[in-house]
């Protein structure tokens, strides 16, 4: 497809296609129609048995209880400090019977951490990720898009809902209304020969050509998923960071009962956070990028950027940054060291960008 | 694509052409496709000195930062303020997009630097294309 590849983890992966205009028009394309996206790098984890609700409960922070077969919730893996092995989507695939989608590039450490902790539960754990290709089909026309290739209902199935069905001639696939790109979409879940991958994918560029279909690659999957401010591991979740500097309190549910890294956040709320993740737009010209300095406007060092870069939607710079908590009022202004000078930026609402309401 | 003969290029995809005893110096094709769409473009101020092999701006797209390279070393005399509103101007046509204008220090610098043919060349081997 006359790809820009790039190694990722280990992994030889697309950054653009610069046949189909590169990173800006895939971004513009996923935000105005529809783009696919080969996500097949992500793990799967398969949970499953008499206590694999209780394994699930134990080891991720938001509640996996009353969940309906057929729901997704996103969560989180975390080390007894509080901080994250990895974010993760909880799927209830049945009444014993758990999905966990993971990150690729923590894969390993994911298995085998799921694996340690979940000895004591009556369950068996499964790695099915090199059993999937995963397909992520983004963007407002998505639903029109997958919808010719597949015989299920897809307006039955709600926003972080799931349903299987028969996709592009295969039996029982997973079509999961989940994505990482701020958008309504679906990630298909299909056999992993490469036959049959490269021809699902084909059909899908095929299905969506009325809607302007693009493949997309990592660059736009990075800019898109920065404008809705969805975490990367390694930026703004880490085992470095615990659940609250990183606003993601709205997933915890400490009221579940105990789960690893309940008691290390119980203390860090009572001692209080101090620092936290904040949005920054910038105010004079310059790319705030993964990785810069955040200074005051003194010239002290607070901080430092997560994600930074040019934002193709909403055309501004933006990046997310860790600075100390009085630093995090909206509006509030501060510096961050652009290849050695200070460029002004200003503290913003976030997410930076959130999709339209449609009359569903 | 056939870069504009009369040109003196460097290995870091600058051209400069020459003029009397003023240097006009942009970045070729090659780096603006490698770069993809150009966000971004920092350039000296007029007055400041540019020294040849040391870095005189910067140049960014979405997902990248790549700095720039002086050809020859010299004074800024003009800058090409459009491309702070415009900079994907030098993703339209890089040959004819002007960055800085130099008053050459040494005219006799550019000798060094990669003809048309040799840069064609090293842009054949170098892109594997």
């Amino acid at each position: 497809m006359g790809a820009k590849m790039v190694d990722f983890n280990g992994w030889d992966m697309p950054v653009e296609y610069p046949s189909v205009g590169g990173l800006m028009k895939e971004h513009l394309a996923v935000r105005n129609g529809v783009g696919v996206f080969d996500v097949s790098h992500m793990g799967d984890i398969h949970i499953a048995g008499p206590q694999a609700l209780e394994a699930v409960q134990h080891i991720t922070m938001n509640d996996a209880a009353g969940m309906g077969i057929g729901q997704c919730r996103y969560s989180a893996m975390l080390y007894p400090e509080g901080t994250f092995v990895d974010d993760v989507i909880v799927h209830r695939l049945g009444e014993e019977d758990y999905l966990l989608v993971i990150n690729a590039g923590t894969r390993e450490k994911d298995v085998n951490w799921v694996i340690e902790n979940t000895r004591q539960f009556n369950c068996k754990v499964e790695n099915l990720s090199d059993n999937y290709t995963q397909i992520a089909i983004q963007g407002p026309k998505g639903v029109d898009t997958l919808q010719k290739l597949t015989d299920a209902d897809l307006s039955k199935v709600k926003f972080y809902w799931f349903t299987h069905g028969t996709v592009c001639g295969l039996k029982n696939i997973m079509i999961a209304r989940t994505g990482y790109t701020a958008e309504d979409g679906f990630e298909i879940y299909v056999p992993t020969d490469e036959s049959t991958s490269a021809r699902v994918w084909n059909e899908v560029l095929e299905a969506g050509k009325e809607f302007g279909i693009v493949p997309c690659g990592l660059g736009s999957r990075n800019t898109l998923r920065l404008e809705g401010k969805l975490p990367l591991y390694g930026h703004e979740i880490s085992d470095a960071i615990n659940v609250w500097e990183a606003g993601l309190d709205r997933f915890l549910k400490m009221e579940k009962g105990e789960f690893v890294g309940r008691d290390a956040l119980e203390k860090a709320k009572t001692k209080g956070i101090t620092r936290t993740l904040v949005g920054l737009e910038s105010v004079d010209r310059g790319i705030p990028r993964d990785g810069y300095k955040v200074r005051d406007l003194q010239g002290s060092e607070i901080g430092y950027v997560t994600s930074g870069s040019y934002a193709p939607f909403l055309k501004k710079n933006i990046a997310l940054a860790y600075v100390p908590v009085e630093h995090s009022a909206i509006d509030h202004e501060v510096a961050v060291e652009i290849r050695n000078q200070p460029v002004k930026c200003k503290v913003v609402p976030t997410p930076f960008y959130k999709r339209p309401k449609k009359q569903s | 694509m056939a870069y504009p003969a009369g040109y003196k290029y460097t290995k870091e995809h600058e051209w400069l052409k020459i003029d009397g005893g003023t240097g006009v110096i942009g970045i070729t094709d090659y780096a603006q496709n490698s770069l993809g769409d150009i966000v971004f473009v920092e350039l000296p101020k007029v007055g400041s000195e540019i020294s040849a092999g040391k870095t005189f701006g910067s140049v960014e797209s979405v997902k990248a930062v790549s700095d720039l390279f002086a050809p020859v070393s010299g004074t800024v005399t003009e800058v090409n303020e459009a491309l702070n509103t415009a900079p994907e101007q030098v993703n339209k046509d890089a040959n004819s997009t002007w960055m800085i204008k130099v008053k050459l220090k040494d005219p006799g610098e550019a000798s060094g630097l990669l003809s048309t043919a040799d840069y064609e060349k090293f842009v054949a081997e170098e892109g594997g294309h």
